[in-house]
């Protein structure tokens, strides 16, 4: 078999073993993102809360990621379980106890709960039906929080969410200091269980699901429940990051749970880059950020550049950012 | 031979039928496999060859008829319940996972057989095992080099073996190929042809295949549907020599 004339030194099967084994292992540069926002606490201390702001939603579009870059699952709802996470992390606080352990815990169990009962239902479907099923549980949930105003404060938000210290000790203040290392600690739990997920024989199951829903099904995976599991496990993620909204902001407004906040969210996983977990730590920071200096600068117009700039992506970075950075690797090492 | 006969077949079909609206599609189907057989199933295209895989596989539902493994009715189950009892196949067009490599294509399936395809933690003992078992099906194969690379990426002729591997990794004890040598050139068709001569002895295969030539060498019993009825069963001689046959290829033949 010369014919398609590769000569490629032959790999012993141990070597191949290793090398697939490996693909998933922890690289330094990876080490470097995280050392880069440990930085950034002492090099721009005047963007500590916008910077709790960039891991919260980090959080969110990470768990974006699983479901629509990983599993395939193209929704418009996850705004749904970031809405739920916030709200039930603030009435926690409000009726329970206001130690944040609890109201993320809390979130994190109402969310997922509401990500497995609704996937019961969407996950029956795909493409458009699915888009629109997702889209109609933000509108109901959006909806049911407006008009039960007696619990959720309707269209004024839920206020009066106190947060007690973190651990008893470091108090969320304005400056942000605390909030930059709880949102940062608790994003940096969640991208080690997204990293571990994705490297599993889980990830790749949902990832075959994703590439070809027939052959899986043809050697006998349980397609429903992976894919199941995996929804109420991106949910339980959203779920958390609503959570840590509400205690940052001490706040819950109905903006939390609006198909504007999934579309947001999309957003920054398209800009990064879907599929690849690292997208939501390059999409999300360049959308928030630029999203805070054009509104200073021009406040009125900045959803024009954002507008242009998700075209741009779409048409000369199909993907995203890190896709850009992959490509322009390759074309270096053919050039040498 | 004579204590196999006596055991229950691997797969049996009894009046398994299949319809579109009007059209027929699998008529009243009895076929029988039983440990070791090499089953060929012939006949022109849209014959319905494709139609009878889906309905033992469990991808479409009979509308009448029934489907027996080992002797166990297995008509209501899902696909992947007959898949855990022991049916395999193949796919007439390619159907791989495009962006994974070629070993990872075949781990996806022995972990999906040995029941860790779901473990998010502590899975790493179990994924070595899954990932050196495919690297020895694919070196079985004569594939092994190819391993690392992403299988959209090797020759058409190598993604058909995998193709195969992939079936093969689930340990079937009836292995449905169809056509298997499909959009291969016929002097490349042989590297299949030795894939499948190798298999397991004991597993029941059952082949779908245009090329007589290779049906002659593989099969030692041969079913040829017709508009979704069994026109004749028999050994290759008695094949050969069937004037209904004849006339069905040469009436093929002739348009
Ligand atoms: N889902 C479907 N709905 C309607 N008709 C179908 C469907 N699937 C198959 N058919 C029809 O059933 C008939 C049998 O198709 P099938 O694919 O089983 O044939 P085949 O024997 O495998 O043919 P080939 O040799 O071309 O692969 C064809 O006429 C086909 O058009
Ligand atoms: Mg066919």
């Amino acid at each position: 078999m010369a014919t398609d004339g590769t000569v490629r030194p032959s790999l012993a099967g141990a070597e191949v073993v290793s090398a697939s084994l490996a693909r998933h292992r922890f690289r330094p540069l990876e080490g470097l993102v995280w050392l880069a926002m440990l930085a950034g606490y002492w090099l721009w201390p005047e963007y500590r809360p916008l910077g709790s702001q960039i891991f919260i939603m980090c959080l969110f579009v990470l768990s974006l990621d699983i479901v629509v870059g990983y599993a395939g699952i193209v929704t418009l709802g996850h705004a749904a379980f970031f809405g739920v996470g916030a709200y039930t992390a603030g009435l926690t606080a409000i009726h329970l106890s206001n130690e944040p352990f609890l109201g993320l815990l809390t979130a994190a169990v109402a969310a997922g709960l509401v990500g497995i009962l609704s996937g019961l239902i969407v996950l029956r479907t795909t493409g458009l039906t699915l888009m629109m099923l997702t889209l109609a549980i933000v509108f109901v949930l959006h909806e049911a929080a407006n008009k039960l105003g007696s619990v959720t404060g309707g269209s004024d938000g839920l206020q009066g969410v106190t947060v007690a210290p973190i651990l008893g000790l470091w108090s969320l203040d304005f400056f942000g200091q605390t909030a930059y290392i709880y949102t940062g600690a608790v994003l940096f739990l969640g991208w080690l269980f997204a990293r571990i997920l994705v490297g599993s024989p889980f990830g790749r199951s949902i990832v075959g699901i994703r590439e070809n829903l027939v052959r899986m099904r043809a050697i006998g995976s349980p397609v429903r429940l992976r894919l199941l599991v995996v929804y109420g496990i991106s949910a339980t993620m959203a779920g958390i990051a609503g959570a840590l909204l509400t205690q940052t902001t001490q706040f819950v407004s109905l903006s939390a749970i609006t198909f504007t906040r999934s579309g947001e969210a999309l957003i920054m996983l398209i800009l990064g880059g879907v599929g690849r977990l690292y997208g939501a730590f390059v999409g999300a920071p360049i959308y928030m950020l630029m999203q805070d200096a054009l509104a200073k600068y021009n406040p009125v117009f900045w959803t024009f550049w954002i507008g242009l700039m998700l075209v741009l992506t779409v048409m000369f970075a199909r993907n995203g950012v890190l896709g850009l950075v992959d490509s322009v690797l390759a074309w270096r090492r053919r050039a040498a | 031979m004579t204590a196999s006969a006596s055991l229950p077949p691997l797969l049996e079909t009894q009046g398994l039928s299949k319809s579109f609206g009007a059209l027929v599609v699998a008529d009243s189907i009895d076929l029988t496999l039983r440990p070791g057989a090499r089953h060929a199933l012939i006949g022109p295209n849209g014959a319905g060859k494709t139609t009878f895989v889906n309905l033992v596989t469990g991808t479409l539902q009979p509308t009448a008829g029934r489907i027996l493994m080992g002797g166990e009715e297995v008509t209501g189950l899902s696909p992947e319940a007959r898949v855990r009892k022991g049916v395999g196949r193949t796919f007439q067009i390619n159907s791989l996972f495009n962006r994974l490599s070629v070993l990872e294509n075949v781990a996806i399936a022995v972990s999906e057989r040995d029941g860790f395809a779901g473990r998010i933690f502590r899975a790493r003992k179990a994924e070595r095992r899954a990932f050196e078992e495919a690297y020895a099906i694919l070196e079985g194969i004569g594939i092994g080099m190819e391993a690392l690379r992403p299988v959209a990426e090797i020759a058409y002729g190598r993604q058909r073996l995998v193709e195969i591997a992939i079936a093969l990794a689930l340990k079937p004890k009836v292995l449905l190929l169809d056509e298997p040598a499909a959009g291969i050139p016929s002097a490349e068709s042989h590297v299949v042809l030795d894939v499948v001569e190798a298999l397991p002895p004991d597993i029941a295969v059952l082949i779908i295949e245009h090329d007589m030539a290779l049906v002659f060498r593989l099969a030692s019993r041969i079913t040829v549907l017709v508009q979704g009825a069994i026109l004749v069963e028999g050994t290759p001689q008695e094949i050969a020599h069937d004037p209904k046959v004849k006339e069905v290829y040469l009436g093929e033949k002739s348009h």
